[in-house]
């Protein structure tokens, strides 16, 4: 049996941070899951890693740039022909406060 | 002359010498590729051959199949997920545009995991692919659409991208060449992003020649990717005919020591090690000290990238909304509960809680310093190895549905992948033999196709391809899908 390392609570936490809907039997078959993965991911806390600087990029690179100039954007159509409820040349969405 | 056993190679040299018809060849493809039994393609729309540019190029007249990640302007473009149903992107990715410069035709989109997310290529919304060598099995993940397709001689070869081994493992399940570039070789423009830092683009090809054909053609530098850098000096076609004066490390952790090999791809394994040596390589045992760490770091990584990129699918700008819902939240919530599938979602949870405020330092800090002990590790070896050798995957391909409930089984697919992938750097699988599943679970069926990975420090394609196409020539691997070699 393996120790629950996340309860229903805080997936349930999470869930709201992560804007995803889990309803009754996702949130426990999550809980128990996540338990397992995080229960094998935790091994890495037993490993000596004092003095070892996190990777932020695994290819030397520094300060890529390039010229500041102006250049057309997509047409506004195009953009918005991918969205699910265009409107007036925007993104309509519901209201925050309904 | 069989069409769809040619090579890439051979079919444009053919193409390019009038000895082939490559409306012939185009239109060959174009039925297999119609009538698709494996379930690889999510689209079969391929490039109109009137519209493909006519100079030269290396590729021209090459149907290439394209995993369904890849943005192409006017062609629906879905990741595998339900979010992205009917998405048809204003624009075309980078590699995808340099394949067609080459002269190559996009040749349909292929299945994958959902948004890239997968060993078995089970988690498509759009249903599982099916493995040409048996179709009660798996292709692997996630490029599992573009291996089913090239093994399966519905195309002469496709492109995929590798987080963690999702080139290389269904290369080596499906018999063919995978080659994941360095981190940086290909521009990662228009890839729909999974984990940003990891995302690599590459080629699933016969040989390790179309290998290196793709690769030449997709490499470079892109202003609209800021982390791409190309190959210098270029891809030469390989022609190396030995492997004298070269050495390959082999991590213990990875081979002699690594558990759940299976006795087959063991055997395979060691066979190809004293080929190399009959080739005149050196082959040694090696370290890499934290390599068994891998698959822990990066279960933390890849998902907490994935958690903020996959944030942008909210039923706002593209893709599926979910309908009638009351205020905003509610709608985001429902959205993605309803577009996204079980993986999808499990990793945004596991990256989400990895991130967040409390848990953040024990977890992805960690993981990041987990990271750069992997790389140093892998530079150790380099400094004494030319290359560094491990199976490709721990099994050859698996039963459909024989890992679907226990993700952490699955995860474990990648044990032999993801380090390189960790470490940013070049790793080819190609086949080297079959073997029979491990029958200790009461498994029967016929030989599988086993892969074997070479990787070389970070932007060595040159001499991987190299010593790759000295050994595939030595394998002489000629199985076929559903018969014997020629």
């Amino acid at each position: 049996m393996i120790r629950p390392v996340i309860d229903r609570d805080q997936v349930l936490h999470v869930a709201r941070l992560a804007r995803l809907r889990l309803d009754d039997s996702e949130l426990e078959r999550m809980a128990s899951e996540l338990s397992g993965i995080l229960d094998h991911v935790e091994r890495i806390s037993a490993l000596d890693l004092e003095g070892t600087p996190p990777t932020s990029h695994v290819i030397e690179l520094e300060n890529v740039l390039r010229p500041d100039e102006p250049r057309p954007s997509w047409p506004r159509d195009d953009v918005l022909a991918g969205a699910p409820d265009p409107a007036s040349g925007a993104f309509r969405v519901p209201s925050p406060q309904a | 002359m069989d069409l769809l056993e040619l090579t890439v190679a051979q079919a444009a040299a053919a193409i390019r010498s009038g000895e082939l018809d490559r409306a012939e060849y185009l239109d060959a493809y174009r039925r297999a590729a119609a009538d698709d039994p494996l379930n690889a393609f999510l689209t079969a729309e391929g490039d109109d051959p009137t519209n493909a540019s006519d100079g030269g190029g290396e590729l021209a007249g090459i149907p290439i199949a394209v995993k369904d990640i890849f943005c192409t302007e006017g062609i629906a473009t879905t990741a595998g997920s339900r979010i992205l149903e009917g998405y048809v992107p204003p624009y075309t990715s980078t590699a995808v545009r340099r394949l067609r410069e080459a002269g190559a035709l996009v040749h349909g989109k292929t299945n994958m995991d959902e948004f890239a997310m997968g060993s078995s290529n089970e988690n498509s919304a759009y249903g599982a692919v099916l493995n040409p060598w048996d179709t009660s099995r798996v292709p692997g993940g996630s490029s599992g659409g573009s291996a089913a397709a090239v093994a399966g001689r519905l195309a002469p070869a496709a492109i995929g991208t590798d987080t963690g081994g999702s080139i290389r493992q269904p290369a080596s399940l499906c018999g063919l060449v995978g080659l994941k570039p360095t981190y940086g070789a290909i521009s990662r423009y228009g890839m729909i992003a999974f984990a940003s830092s990891l995302d690599q683009c590459g080629p699933l090809t016969r040989d390790v020649t179309d290998a290196a054909l793709l690769l030449r053609a997709m490499e470079g530098r892109d202003p609209c990717d800021s982390t791409s850098v190309g190959l210098e000096p270029g891809v030469e076609a390989p022609s190396r005919e030995d492997l004298s004066g070269l050495s390959f490390g082999v991590p213990r952790e990875l081979a002699s020591e690594a558990e759940g090999i299976e006795p087959g791809v063991r055997e395979v394994f060691e066979r190809t090690l004293s080929r190399i040596e009959e080739l005149g390589g050196e082959v040694s045992e090696t370290e890499l000290p934290h390599a068994p760490h891998g698959i822990s770091a990066y279960y933390v990584l890849a998902p907490a990238e994935a958690s903020a990129n996959l944030a942008r699918y909210d039923g706002v700008r593209f893709g599926m909304r979910a309908g009638d819902a009351e205020d905003l939240t509610a709608m985001y919530e429902s959205t993605r509960a309803e577009g996204f599938g079980a993986e999808v979602k499990r990793r945004i949870m596991l990256g989400t809680y990895a991130l967040s405020s409390g848990y953040y330092e024990a977890y992805y800090g960690r993981a990041q310093r987990v990271r750069t002990k992997i790389a140093e590790d892998f530079s150790r070896a380099f400094e004494r190895f030319d290359f560094v050798v491990a199976p490709t995957s721990p099994s050859v391909a698996f039963e459909l549905g024989s890992r679907t409930d226990d993700p952490l089984a699955m995860y474990m697919s990648d044990y032999c992948t993801v380090p390189m992938s960790l470490a940013g750097i070049p790793a080819i699988s190609i086949p080297a033999g079959l073997a029979r599943p491990d029958s200790s679970n009461g498994a029967t069926g016929p030989e599988l196709p086993v892969g074997f990975q070479i990787a070389g420090p970070a932007f060595s394609e040159a001499g991987l391809l190299d010593a790759a196409f000295a050994l595939e020539r030595a394998i002489g691997f000629e199985a076929r899908p559903g018969g014997e070699g020629p």
